[in-house]
């Protein structure tokens, strides 16, 4: 199947924008997720519910709120441009903070199922034999999570991958710049005479998702297994 | 309450401490040598306390301090976590870390790497087979060994056990006995060991702490404990054993014999036990199975007659048709339990002269 220089940078695209906003999203994703399962504070079903919002809005919606807060005349994005001189409208950096945005709480979901899974005499084992609490969360903690944080890492790039309304939003439709694999099929199905080309990016769009959910299937059971002793890790 | 001049690094413990429906009010000092025995029925707060002490639990109100160091005192705020307490705390389930193999959990908590250190208490235990298993793959008993090598391994001041032979079969469970019994005798370390077997009790404890609903009953030199008659259905009821100790005398290989001296010179023969000449055994003595006779049985398959005094004597309630009778053999003390019948027609009375015919002998290796 040949590819045209087009498709290929919204594969190169798509693929930067995903891998970026899972990259900045694994943190706060972590965090976030370790501070429901662990924590309990005033309003925490508040957050809960606002963690929540970006998978039952409309994309629409939470791209024109990130227009708001990190437009350049957003209270974000005036303080980020006068200070660093950054500017995420109409950039390949914030498409990826919109598909970051909408991947967050498939990553938080998954890892926080993963933390409650964990058996926290463990990490009071660790703790009597002289671990601090962070190397009880390095060392115990996290690795145990293991499987789910790659899963969740896992369907956050694939949710990263087919976003669409916040991106064409926030950061537009630029050719080699935000125009990932979605937005270019969306433009060729808007062009007469495209349909080839259409079906290619279609048939493409499958294959990459496929395989980000065959890997992260893989990479889950190897972590299982590892965590059930197996001699083949 | 104690009798035993504790040194000064010993275990304070003044707590008051109500999780949910259940109180916890003791006040308690733990010498800080030697095996202390933290026993009572499930619920009398045994673990509660473990936990308190370990700091996995902070107290409602209280302090628990270990020699001059403050753990915990609700008063001034003070709270030490748990990783710097350097208390090792081997849990009923082993807790292994499962994504570390036998070899990574054993050196989790070493502070400094020690391979001598590692060396010998992997050979204490018998784990040098394990190091590169992971722990999915070992069996219960294994699993404690290890969990018990990795506290010991993180050099902890002291060593808390919450009851360690749980869910453990009968082989396996004395397999674990005497690794810890070994333990005991190599290493010089503190332990509190949770338990509420008796059996156990007097196989491991020097120094025992009733517990019963949060409460303390009792807290003493184990002899000391055994010895009380108004103990007698905490510390086992029906089974309830005394606490000798003799030193091997001689082995008698063709009958498979092994004969062991009291601390006044009498001997005592039990089952063939492989330990040298001079060994210390602690032996076990269920009261039910001593008898009293008023001279020496002439002509009797009992082997076991010794010469003993008649201390004093109770009837218990719950068990008016027996007698209960404490006996000097030299400087130790043995109980017996008799029918008040028999001892009525044999016209005991404290402070006559007595043969004790000793039916069986269980017996633990001890220092």
């Amino acid at each position: 199947m040949m590819l045209s220089a087009a498709e290929w940078d919204a594969i190169r695209i798509s693929l930067q924008v995903s891998g970026s906003a899972v990259a900045w999203i694994i943190v706060p994703g972590i965090a976030l997720a370790w501070l429901m399962a662990r924590r309990d504070f005033p309003g925490k079903s508040l957050l809960d519910g606002m963690l929540h919002l970006p998978l039952v809005l409309p994309p629409v919606v939470v791209g024109y709120l990130l227009l708001i807060a990190l437009g350049r005349r957003g209270f974000i994005g005036q303080w980020l441009d006068q200070t660093f001189d950054i500017q995420l409208p109409f950039t390949w950096q914030g498409a990826a903070v919109a598909a970051g945005v909408m991947a967050f709480p498939l990553l938080v979901r998954s890892v926080r199922l993963s933390l409650e899974a964990v058996d926290t005499q463990l990490e009071a084992a660790a703790s009597t034999l002289g671990a601090s609490r962070w190397r009880v969360f390095r060392t115990i903690t996290l690795p145990l999570t293991l499987p789910g944080l790659l899963t969740g890492a896992v369907l956050a790039f694939a949710r990263a991958l087919s976003e669409f309304g916040a991106t064409i939003t926030f950061a537009s439709n630029i050719p080699g710049e935000t125009r990932t694999l979605p937005l270019a099929l969306y433009t060729l199905i808007q062009t007469p005479g495209a349909e080839d080309a259409a079906a290619r990016l279609c048939v493409l769009s499958i294959a990459i998702a496929m395989a980000s959910l065959m890997m992260s299937e893989w990479l889950a059971r190897r972590a299982r297994q590892r965590l059930r002793g197996r001699d083949d890790g | 309450m104690t009798d035993k001049p504790l040194s000064a690094n010993g275990l304070q413990i003044r707590i008051d401490h109500c999780p949910g429906n259940f109180h916890l009010h003791t006040q308690l000092t733990l010498p800080a040598d030697g095996v202390t025995a933290l026993f009572g029925v499930s619920g009398s707060g045994k673990t509660s306390l473990l936990r308190l002490i370990a700091g996995l639990d902070r107290p409602d109100s209280g302090v628990i301090c270990l020699g001059d160091d403050c753990l915990v005192d609700t008063h001034t705020g003070a709270f030490l976590p748990p990783h710097k307490r350097r208390l090792g705390v081997v849990f009923q389930e082993a807790r292994l870390f499962p994504h570390y193999r036998v070899r990574g959990n054993l050196t989790y908590g070493m502070p400094r790497p020690d391979t001598d250190r590692f060396a010998s208490i992997v050979e204490l235990l018998g784990i040098d087979q394990l190091l590169d298993r992971f722990p999915a793959t070992l069996s219960g008993g294994e699993a404690r060994r290890v969990a018990i090598g990795r506290a010991l391994l993180s050099e902890p001041r002291m060593l808390l056990m919450d009851e360690p032979l749980t869910g453990l079969d009968g082989p396996r469970k004395q397999e674990l006995l005497d690794f810890i019994l070994r333990l005991t005798r190599e290493i010089a370390i503190p332990i509190l060991y949770v338990s509420h077997d008796p059996e156990e009790l007097t196989a491991i404890a020097d120094h025992l702490v009733l517990m019963r609903e949060g409460r303390v009953l009792a807290n003493g030199p184990l002899d000391d404990l055994l010895m009380r008659f108004d103990l007698t259905s905490e510390l086992g009821g029906f089974d309830a054993a005394s606490v000798i100790e003799a030193d091997v005398a001689a082995q008698d290989v063709d009958y498979g014999l092994t004969q062991l001296a009291l601390n006044d010179g009498q001997r005592l023969t039990i089952p063939a036990v492989d330990a040298d000449i001079g060994e210390r055994l602690r032996l076990r003595i269920p009261v039910r199975d001593v008898a009293l006779a008023l001279a020496p049985h002439v002509g009797s398959s009992y082997r076991n007659q010794l010469q003993a005094t008649i201390t004093d004597t109770a009837v218990l309630p719950n068990n008016p048709t027996a007698i209960e009778v404490r006996l000097q053999l030299g400087s130790q003390s043995l109980r017996a339990r008799l029918t008040r019948k028999s001892f009525e027609e044999m016209a005991l009375d404290p402070g006559q002269t007595v043969t004790v015919l000793v039916k069986t002998v269980a017996f633990a290796l001890r220092r």
